[in-house]
């Protein structure tokens, strides 16, 4: 089985966010797989060892993002793609993005995608709906569980808590929600093997694309941090006393109630 | 400007989820003097929830019946839609961010060649052109973005833009469109029910959250007791999903669902940066905690350090005096 997962650098999730001149401040931050994209990294090495193929890990981005699939490949992936866009644009959106990919899995033979349901920092949860309607495929978002048999498919999709149970066949995109499974850590052999796997490198000009086609659709006029939050007040005394206090505050203070 | 707007409608159980009148309310702030055009797709009460839209501000609505539109697919969904926009060319489309939505909307969006912006909490107008603000880095920062060619095109999160008051002098057109809603892929066999017997947490104007500080799964009884006197809904920290005291549809957080009702109560949470970047724009937050320490103190309007499982009854009771 071919099977590819769309893989994306994002923040640590630990990290603090400052903004420089209406630009999230990069400098310094320490960056990971988007936790979303392990569960596709984890769930394309499980469907591989039980169905044999090959996992290739693509990104679109810049330089650095050839550490979170070194991360991917040590995983376990087979192959790792980077889209490298840093010199050919300067504003992407999802639009482009997912243009980008089109491109890149024109005439490739693929059985399955898998991509995070969301990135943990744009957060569109665009991308891969994205470009399953441009090659054609069917999508599922939000999978919890994938089970291949034959080229037809069963999903468990996760809708806000209910469970739809999907029949759906190959070739298909799906996007992974928390609950898929446990992503392994890299071993040290696996982080050893991984320098070894190819790690291939292309720009714009490689894909058939012309520069113009990639304008994007939406502009970011400004990024700004929320007003800091004032702590606020930790009632005293009795404690009958402070819940009926904070109930009070509740409705006559907060008016919530 | 005469614009023509559409409002993707999204029911569940057969009436209209409140997110739905938000969306409309959104149209109407792009282009008051604009037409709203409602869409409802399904095979059941069409009409009522037509209607519905119209009391809540659409100039009129296109209804789409058929059984394979009973149950939201992509596919199915994706036909009656963009046969309705081939049709109407409206000039901006919009709909809740939900499953449904985020599902939906990229697809469309992909199909058209269009931008979306997605999860947008607020709108402007600006020199005619509508500016989105929307939450980046999961709440712990905002971004404005705007269309720059193509149709105006957003799902707005539910719980932030009030949709307009019910107005039953309101009247529309309704009309009802046939068509074949064929070759689905992905075909729905079965759906089980896990949380939407109680409130809908993306939509709940108060939220109950749980941490480890609630010990187990029956710690949660108490937190529940308190969102059903509160008419809202459960959540939990990762902590709490993670230690298997609760389902990780409930999490909320930078890795689980990202809220922000009028009231949370984080109750024996800790105040993980991930939690906080789920919950922190919430309007008014409450800490429950034995730790004075605890971080969440740092972002709560209102903080009461002691034992949940003493602090939880009181409030219950309390809460019911005045209700």
């Amino acid at each position: 089985m071919n099977i590819y997962v769309l893989l994306k650098k994002t923040f640590d999730t630990e990290e603090k966010i400052t903004v420089t001149n209406g630009q999230i401040e990069e400098d310094g931050a320490e960056f990971i797989i988007n936790p979303y994209d392990e569960y596709a990294v984890e769930e394309a090495i499980k469907q591989r060892d039980e169905h044999g193929g090959e996992v290739t890990v693509v990104t679109v981005g810049d330089g650095d993002s050839e550490k979170q699939l070194r991360t991917a490949l040590a995983m376990g992936a087979d192959k790792a793609v980077l889209i490298n866009t840093e010199d050919d644009l300067e504003e992407g959106d999802q639009f482009t993005t997912a243009k980008i990919l089109e491109a890149y899995f024109d005439e490739k033979d693929v059985d399955l995608i898998l991509a995070g349901n969301v990135a943990i920092d744009e957060a569109s949860g665009q991308v891969g709906p994205r470009l399953a309607e441009r090659l054609g495929i069917p999508f599922v978002t939000t999978i919890t569980s994938l089970k291949i048999d034959g080229e037809t498919v069963n999903i468990d999709k996760d809708v806000e808590g209910d469970v739809e149970k999907v029949e759906t066949s190959l070739p298909l995109l799906v996007t992974c929600q928390q609950g898929l499974n446990d992503p392994r850590y890299p071993s040290l052999p696996g982080i050893m093997k991984a320098k070894k796997k190819p790690l291939e490198e292309l720009e714009i000009d490689d894909l058939d694309l012309d520069e113009d086609e990639l304008e994007t659709k939406t502009k970011t006029i400004d990024i700004y941090l929320p007003p800091e939050k004032e702590a606020g007040r930790v009632l005293e005394g009795e404690l009958d006393d402070q819940v009926k206090e904070l109930v009070s505050l509740l409705k006559t203070e907060a008016k919530v109630l | 400007m005469s614009e023509k707007l559409l409002v993707i409608g999204e029911s569940r159980d057969g009436s209209l989820r409140n997110v739905t009148f938000e969306a409309i309310a959104t149209a109407k702030k792009i282009n008051a003097d604009g037409e709203i055009i409602g869409l409802i797709c399904g095979n059941e009460n069409l009409q009522e929830q037509a209607q519905e839209m119209v009391y809540h501000g659409a100039d009129r609505v296109i209804t789409v019946k058929h059984d394979n539109l009973k149950t939201y697919t992509s596919e199915g969904y994706g036909q009656a839609v963009m046969a309705v926009i081939s049709e109407e060319s409206p000039t901006g489309v919009i709909m809740g961010h939900t499953a449904v939505g985020k599902d939906l909307t990229p697809k469309i969006a992909s199909k058209l060649e269009t931008g979306l912006i997605s999860d947008a909490t607020d709108i402007e107008m600006k020199d005619g052109k509508a500016i989105f603000t929307r939450p980046i880095y999961s709440g712990k920062a905002f971004e404005k973005k705007m269309i720059t060619s193509g149709i105006t095109f957003a799902t707005i999160r539910p719980n932030n833009i009030s949709a307009l008051e019910r107005d039953e002098s309101r009247s529309g057109d309704i009309t009802s469109k046939d068509m074949d809603i064929s070759d689905i892929r992905t075909v729905i066999k079965e759906v089980i029910r896990k949380a939407s017997e109680g409130v809908d947490l993306s939509e709940a104007k108060v939220i109950v959250a749980g941490g480890r500080g609630v010990k187990s799964e029956d710690g949660f009884k108490p937190l529940q007791e308190l969102a059903d006197v509160l008419g809202g809904a459960v959540g939990a920290s990762r902590g709490a999903c993670d230690a298997e005291y609760c389902d990780y549809s409930l999490q909320i957080g930078q890795t689980g669902k990202v809220v922000t009702p009028d009231l949370y109560i984080a109750v024996g949470i800790s105040g993980a940066i991930q939690h906080l970047a789920g919950m922190s724009n919430s309007k008014v937050i409450v800490a429950i905690n034995k730790d004075a320490e605890a971080n969440i103190f740092n972002i709560a309007d209102y903080g009461i350090v002691g034992d949940l499982f003493e602090v939880v009854p009181l409030l219950i009771e309390e809460i019911k005096k005045i209700k």
